[in-house]
This record gives C-alpha cells, structure tokens and sequence, in this order.
C-alpha cells in the first residue's frame, strides 16, 4: 500500500467526525456513502445534543449526573467507561460544534440557549431550531469537504459496502463495495475499515428513519463474522406522525419546550379538541409521573400511550392510533423560533397548523440501541483509554464501528439529545486509534484476498439478475417483513408470538430466494440493490427476535408483560416493607440472571448463536428504575440500605456516594 | 403502571384501510443511461389517501408494470428521508420543481386534471430516469468555501458569543437543504454534461469536469452560503477570499434576478437577500481593492 489509508463506510454525524479527525492526523481516508454524506440520516435528528453546561453546574449538574441519567435511563445494559467517557466529553464536543458554525439558538446575552430532555431534571440539551442533527451534520460535512480540497478525504457518493476482506489471520485489510451508478464492484484495501452506518429501521418497514437505513452494511459485517450487540433492544419513539410511506419523527422537543400529551376522557369525543375542557381532558403522562412529567425516559412515554389507545381504549380516533401532543398553548413567536423545523414538517404533511391545533401523535419504531459489538480498553479513571486499538473494534481485528451502528452508548433504552452525542464522540474519539492502525497493520499479498471476496460479490450480484422469472417480489417481501417485526417486536413481546415470527421470518428468507428482479440492467439498478438489502434483512430480524424471545424480563425498551414487576399493592406500612423487601429480592435474581449484554454470532447455518457478556458496572451500582412506580419511595428505600450494607462490606464506597448524589 | 395489551400490538401504526378503487394515473419521462434518448411511460396505481409521489413511485416499483400491462423495469429515482429535509427527491411534478415527498397527491391531481407528471431536473445530467448527478451544486460549495476555517477539532472552548438576532438572521440560510430548486429554476444556470472520453482517466475526466463547473455559474445557493459564512465572527476572517470568488467568472454578476429561485426554494430561504447582500459586499469590497492597489 502506497500509503496508510482508512476506510470509512457511511457518511453520517459519526462517520464524517472521524474523517474529519482522521484527516488532521494526516490519515488519508476513503469515505463510501449510499448517498451524497450531505444527505445521511443524521439529517433527521431534530430535538439537540446533550452535554453539561455552565448553567446547570451551577444547579448542582456535573458530567457524572449526565452519565448517571443516561446508565440509569438505559436500564444499565451499557458497559460503563465507555459512557463515563462520552458524558465527559460532552462539553468540549458542543464547544466544538459552536466553533464550526452551527447555528445553536443563542439567550439574549448571546450565550447558547438549552431546553429540557426526557430522563433528567437538568437542561442540558443545546439546539439549532428543530432541525439540531441537519446543522450538526452540516458543520462537519463542511469541514470533511474542506480536506476534501486539501486532498486528504476522497468522497465515494452513491456506493454501497458489500462485504469486509478479511486476511489468514482474520484481520479485516479492506472492504469490496459498489458504485450504484455504473454497478462496478472495486476493491477498496485499508489499514482499517470502520463502519459509520447507522440503524436499521427499515427491518421494521416504515419507521422514522431514511430509506437508507436498511442496516444491510451491519447485516454483511454480522454476516462475515462480526458479533452483534443488544439486538432485541430497539427503541420506539413516542411521539411520530403516521404515514403510509414513512412515520415522521415529531422530536421530543415539542415535549422539552413544554408540549403536553393528553387524550379526551370520554373515548373517541368528537368535539373539537381546543373544545375539550381541561377537566376532560386526561394528561395521563403528567398525571402517572409526577416528577418527569411529559419528559419521562422514552420507552415508557411510547408504553403509555400505546397502553391508553390499546388497553384503556382512550385512542382519538377510532380507526387510528392516536393521541393529542398539544403546544396551543406557547406564543405561536416561540413556536416558530424554537420548534419551526417540526412544525412545518405536520404542516406539511398533515395539512394542519400545530401552532393552533393539538397534533396528533403515535409511537414508532426510531432508533437501533443495539448493533455491532465493540470492545474498549478501560483507563485507570474508569473511562476509556484514548488511543487503544481496542476502542469501538469489533470482534474482527481491524473492523470497527462507530455511531448508531455500534451496541456500546445506549443500554437498553436511548435518552433524547444523547445520540448526536454518542454519534459525534464515538467517530472523534475512534480516529486516534485508527491514526495509530495507519500504516502497521498487516503486510504481505492481499491481492488475492481481494480477488475472491471481488468475484464472490460478482457472483452473488449475476445470480439475483439471472432471477427473472421467480415469483416473490421483494417489496411485497419487505412489507411482509416490516408488518411482522412491528407487531412482535415493538413495544409489548410475547413469547409465542416472537417464536412463531421467527419461524415465519426463516419461511420469508427462504421466499426471498425466489425474488424476481424486474430490472436485470447493469446502470443504476436500484432493484437489485434493494433485494439484496432486504436479503440482509432476514438475518438481522432473526437476531432481534432470537435476543428477544430469549431474554425474559423487562428491561428498557424490552417490554414483556409476562415479566413486568407491578408495584407495592399493600397500604400498611408494615406489609409496604414487607412486599419492598420482596420486591428488591427479585430484582437482585433478576439483575444476577439479565444484566448481561447480548450477543448474537451467526452461525455456520445463518441462525444466530446467542451468549451473554457480563456488563461492567464497576462505576454506578445498577438499582431499580423507578419511574412511576406505585411504592417507588419504600422500594428506593430498602434498596438504598441494601447497597449502604454492601458498600460497608465490601468498601465499595465510592459507589455509594455517588449513588445518594444521584438522588 | 402499564397493564398488559391483549392482542392488540398488531395494531400499531396500522392506518385505516383505504378504499382502492380510485387509481392514480401516472406520467413519467424516462431515460435508461446518461446520455441517452429519453422516452415517456405511463403508470396507474391504487390510490391511497393522503400519499405523497414517493408512496406512487413505491408502487410503481413494485408492480414494475406500466398501465398496459408490460413489464418494465422500475423507475429511478432519489430519496431518502422522506421528510423534506435530506434534498434527494428534487424532481419536475406537473411541471415545477419541487420534492417529491412533500408533494402530495391529492393536491396534485387537483392541479392537473387527473394526472400526474414526473420529468428529471433539465439542468443536471440525467443518470438515469428520474435521478440526477447534482455533484457541481456540492462543487460549488467548495468554490466558495463554504466553511468556518477552524485551526482543527480540538478544545479551544466554545465558538464566538452570538447575538439571537444573529442567529436568527443566519438559521434560514443554514437551512439549505441542496436541493438543486433554485438552480433548476434560474434561467442563468444552464446544464453542464461532461461525459468521459474513451479511454481518459479518472483523475483526468474529474479535472476537466471540475473546470467546467468553475468556469460556471456558482447558483443561489452558494451565493446563499457564502454570506451565511461571511457573517459568522469566524467565517467572515476568510470573507474576502469568497468576495473574489463571487466577483470572478461564473460569480454574482450571472445572476438576472428573475427571482425564481426563492419562489421556488422549499425551505423558504431568502436567497434574493443573500443575493443583494453579495452584490452590495462585493461592489464594496472592489472599492476597496481599487483603492488599496
């Protein structure tokens, strides 16, 4: 290799700050992109970005409480330094993004304006409009073009990753992928490839994200031999405007600046809702949980209202899921100043001012928690150690991944403004490592290495276009797929019915190899790229359903009423004790047996092959999340005495301390 | 706390079932490879309330079928976020220029009796049907620098203090989404279609494309981001050089003011007032230069 090169696979928030990084470490890099890296999904993201600020230090918020709310928000499925690390991170990387120009709404003193996220007490979220994730992308997209000039960044728009190269040894030495223009395969060697490609909606067939999110490029990854983390753990949004092609994000923002949720108290009223007199009016989440209100942590918000529309019957309309998400009441000035990006987005689709009309709102699936395993090397201050060539690796040496696509941020349930942050962190703090691969990774003839992951992409590519005359079609497929994944795997699981789905995505996957392709043409064929991407569909829904099926509790965004734990039923103190102490006994069993990390390997027959991986919470001792919860106080309590006699016991005081500051 | 849901998880996201009897029918403007003949091909789909010409162009993939019966290949074309808010879906609708998710069909058919028309952006190549290479709109970007020129991306503290007014003012424009509406609908920026020699390589194919797009028309939008960046605290320290930029071949002075642009632009950016805002920049700024010689 003529000189150390990188490979970057996806052109989002994370891929574009690591190339940026990388590119002023003098790394040259290679940048592959489905789509022109302007135009990535990061685009989507709308509400901000979380970090401490000089506001709330003075409340009493530090960069420890930012990372308490978001293990704690996550159910504590996330490894600990990683996120230790990216929550301290988080001033200088909104510092940074102020520098590049991004556009964040300023006070009247001209300092950053912040406004309040779901899972936390503090305002810790900075934002440019609504529209926080086009200007932050914008901001390195600039900065990425500008060492494109420089010579340092070479763009492939338009290509799609088909497959890591791996050598003898199992080292990843490059990547075969394609121009979706010409269909030319190519060969693209590296001293290392990290992918940068976002979640995978579109298992679920309409969702928020892009139509780019087919997590096909983490399918191939997993495929080729790379573990997958927490797959079961998918977020779903509680607030979207539903679509026939796509269910719209309405950002959580709408809440942060004071939108309140409600639906009438007499099923289905047919007044006008601006008619409904607050006494008739339920706002259930404000009303359920005191405390956070309608910023309750999203899992349970999205819960809540699917449980009102569904169980309690108290939907809006009768034919459709719905609930009100109502801002009528905020000067229609602030609306505009603060929110517009979102709101014309209802208007537009929806033909219906929200600044004069309550919404109408229901959940959709938003955000992949899980994704690619990545490992970290622990630095003696319990964060990670910038540098290691360990940080954000996968299982195969020389493969890494970053953003949305890795497993490592956001445990079992994602807070509101941590993704930008997660996203941008992890492609900054990978680059130092991947500078330090540049150049002395591997050696020796890769040619034919190459040659036959080259020939094989070939291969597969000549074999769906030779499939004129099949009988499925592979967008009534992926319909299919998307209506199954969503009706079983969303917001309440059931075990029957996550084995039956398995069962029938396995029948689906083997219906899929009897696709007709209609466009059998070698010139910006996007049938053939769309049927393979939905071919690499199945494998990744088997995973999700598999971790699902399998993990028997209820945890975040993991919901099995099987086995929820109900609160304290009894009223006699005594008996209140009682029934607490019993319910922290079951919690412990519970947390021994579920507190682990998922990991799915796919196996020699595609089926994934499921362990666990103990997960490092060396830092915040896990408790229960409490959110709402009849009895929460008598539970908390005896919980907190639990962990005071651990921590005496076995000097494990520093968690403690940290454990009261939480409270 | 939650109570379990009977049987009812399956009916998330599930909108009512429309009555399809109702088809769309629909025109569109093909065009197999870049450069070659274009041809037109008529669709029907089921109608759906409330779609949009993505959900039509869906179908029409789908069924790979024109209204005849014959099969085809799908229709190409761009998309991703569906949102207006990723600039992929620009096409020509019964005629304007606009994207193609937030057009609604309904309101579509109202237009034009009955029909729909999809035709590709006429000033950019044609790669294939309804999909455009718009890589000299990004070229742009570069010629004006359309950056804040930091020393690099570490900590050096937050950016500069700004007022909201500022920010304000600065937002809309931030907001471009290239799109490429202001460009098709200039009459000052005409298609520029480079094609690649039998035989040239790559880097040199690249070069002489690069030196086409620079000898052209830069377009509103880049007019657009060069004041943005010139206005911030830090941008504006490399103001000058994209004065030159705007002064020289292809700059402001292309411009006819027909106004189109910012009729047409989607995100309602004031591109006429970055546009008078460049030329009273740059007549300054000449001013200046002469008097500096």
């Amino acid at each position: 290799m003529a000189q150390p090169r990188i490979l970057v696979i996806g052109g989002g928030l994370a891929g574009l700050a690591a190339t940026m990084r990388l590119a002023e470490l003098g790394v040259h890099v290679d940048l592959i992109s489905l789509v022109p890296v302007k135009r990535s999904h990061s685009v989507c993201a709308q509400g901000g970005i979380n970090s401490v600020n000089a506001l709330t230090r003075q409340q009493g918020d530090n960069e420890w409480q930012h990372f308490d709310d978001t293990v704690y928000g996550g159910d504590f499925l996330q490894h600990q330094p990683p996120v230790k690390e990216m929550a301290d991170w988080g001033p200088r990387i909104v510092d940074l993004m102020d520098r590049l120009g991004v556009p964040f709404n300023r006070t009247i003193e001209g300092f950053r304006d912040q406004r309040r996220f779901g899972g936390t007490l503090y305002k810790r979220t900075s934002f440019a409009g609504a529209t926080t994730g086009q200007q932050l992308l914008y901001a390195l997209d600039e900065q990425v073009r500008r060492h494109e000039v420089g010579g340092l960044v070479k763009k492939h728009e338009f290509w799609d990753f088909l497959a890591p190269v791996r050598d003898d040894s199992g080292r990843c030495r490059g990547a075969i992928c394609q121009d979706l223009v010409t269909m030319e395969f190519r060969a693209f060697p590296a001293d290392a490839v990290v992918l940068a490609t976002g979640g995978n909606g579109l298992v679920y067939g309409r969702s928020t994200m892009s139509m780019i999110c087919t997590g096909s490029a983490v399918s191939r990854a997993y495929q080729a031999g790379a573990w997958y983390g927490n797959g079961e753990f998918v977020q779903v949004h509680p607030t979207a405007i539903p679509g026939a092609d796509k269910l719209r994000l309405m950002s959580e923002s709408a809440r942060g600046e004071g939108g309140r949720v409600w639906v009438p108290r007499t099923p289905q009223d047919p007044r006008d809702p601006r008619d409904i007199p607050e006494a008739e009016r339920s706002y259930f989440l404000e009303e359920r949980y005191p405390k956070y209100g309608n910023l309750v942590p999203r899992d349970i918000a999205t819960r809540e209202i699917f449980d009102i529309c569904t169980t309690e019957g108290l939907s809006v309309e009768k034919d459709r899921l719905c609930v009100y998400l109502d801002l009528t009441h905020i000067p229609r000035e602030t609306l505009d100043r603060k929110l517009g990006g979102i709101l014309e987005i209802y208007e537009k689709f929806q033909g219906v001012d929200p600044r004069s009309m309550p919404m109408k709102i229901f959940p959709a699936v938003h955000y992949s928690m899980g994704g690619l395993w990545v490992d970290y090397e622990r630095s003696s201050d319990g964060g990670m150690e910038e540098g290691s060539p360990r940080n954000q690796q996968t299982n195969i040496p020389g493969l890494y991944a970053i953003g949305e696509c890795d497993y490592q941020y956001h445990g079992a349930n994602r807070l509101g403004a941590n993704s930008l942050l997660s996203c941008i962190f992890s492609g900054l703090f990978v680059a130092p490592t991947l500078a330090r691969v540049a150049g002395v990774a591997g050696g020796g003839d890769t040619g034919r290495l190459f040659e036959a992951e080259l020939r094989r992409q070939e291969e597969r590519h000549r074999e769906l276009l030779s499939r004129t005359a099949g009988t499925e079609n592979p967008y009534g497929l992926h319909q299919e797929l998307g209506n199954l994944m969503t009706r079983v795997a969303t917001v309440v699981r059931r075990n029957d019915q996550l084995a039956e789905a398995y069962g029938e995505v396995c029948e689906m996957e083997e219906r899929w190899r009897r696709c007709a392709v209609s466009d059998t043409g070698n010139w910006t064929n996007q049938n053939v790229v769309f049927t393979k991407a939905v071919g690499d569909m199945f494998p990744v829904a088997k995973l999700v359903l598999k971790g699902a099926l399998q993990r028997d509790e209820c945890r975040g965004a993991h919901f099995k009423p099987e086995f929820s734990m109900p609160g304290i039923a009894a009223t006699d103190p005594v008996e209140k004790r009682a029934e607490a102490e019993l319910w922290c006994d079951r919690f412990e069993e519970n947390s021994a047996k579920w507190l682990k990390s998922t990991i799915a390997a796919c196996g020699p027959d595609g089926h994934p092959e499921i362990t666990y991986q103990d997960v490092d919470t060396s830092l915040i001792p896990p408790r229960p999340r409490l959110y709402g919860l009849v009895g929460a106080e008598v539970i908390e309590e005896v919980w907190k005495e639990r962990l005071a006699a651990r921590a005496a016991a076995n000097g494990h005081a520093q968690g403690a301390v940290a454990m009261a500051a939480a409270h | 706390m939650i109570k379990a849901a009977e049987n009812i998880s399956e009916l998330i996201n599930d909108l009512a079932p429309a009555a399809a009897v109702r088809r769309v029918r629909v025109r569109v403007l093909r065009q197999d490879t870049a450069g070659g003949e274009s041809y037109w091909e008529r669709f029907e789909v089921p109608y759906e309330a409330n779609m949009n010409v993505i959900s039509v162009l869906q179908k029409i993939a789908a069924q790979a079928r024109t209204q005849d019966g014959r099969r085809v290949a799908p229709v190409a074309w761009d998309c991703s976020c569906l949102e207006e808010v990723c600039g992929s879906c620009t096409m020509l609708i019964n005629g304007s220029t606009r994207m193609a998710c937030s057009a609604l069909v309904d309101k579509l058919l109202e237009e034009n009796g009955g029909e729909i028309e999809l035709r590709p952006m006429s000033k950019f190549p044609v790669v294939r049907d309804l999909a455009v290479d718009r890589r000299r709109l990004f070229r742009s970007l570069e010629r004006v620098q359309a950056w804040v020129p930091v020393d690099d991306s570490y900590d050096h503290g937050p950016g500069p203090r700004i007022s909201p007014e500022k920010q304000q003012d600065a937002y809309p424009l931030a907001e471009c989404i290239s799109c490429g509406c202001c460009l098709e609908a200039c009459p000052q920026f005409t298609k520029i279609e480079v094609t690649r020699r039998e035989g040239e390589p790559e880097a040199e194919f690249e070069t002489r494309r690069r030196q086409a797009f620079d000898a052209a028309f830069l377009g509103a939008h880049a007019i657009s981001q060069a004041m943005l960046f010139n206005s911030h605290p830090t941008g504006g320290m490399i103001a000058d050089e994209r004065l030159e930029t705007l002064t020289g071949k292809g700059g402001i002075q292309m411009c006819g003011n027909a106004q189109n642009c910012v009729a047409v632009c989607p995100k309602r950016i004031p591109l006429t007032r970055s546009i008078a805002r460049a030329g009273r920049a740059a007549t300054v700024w000449a001013f200046k230069r002469f008097f500096d010689r």
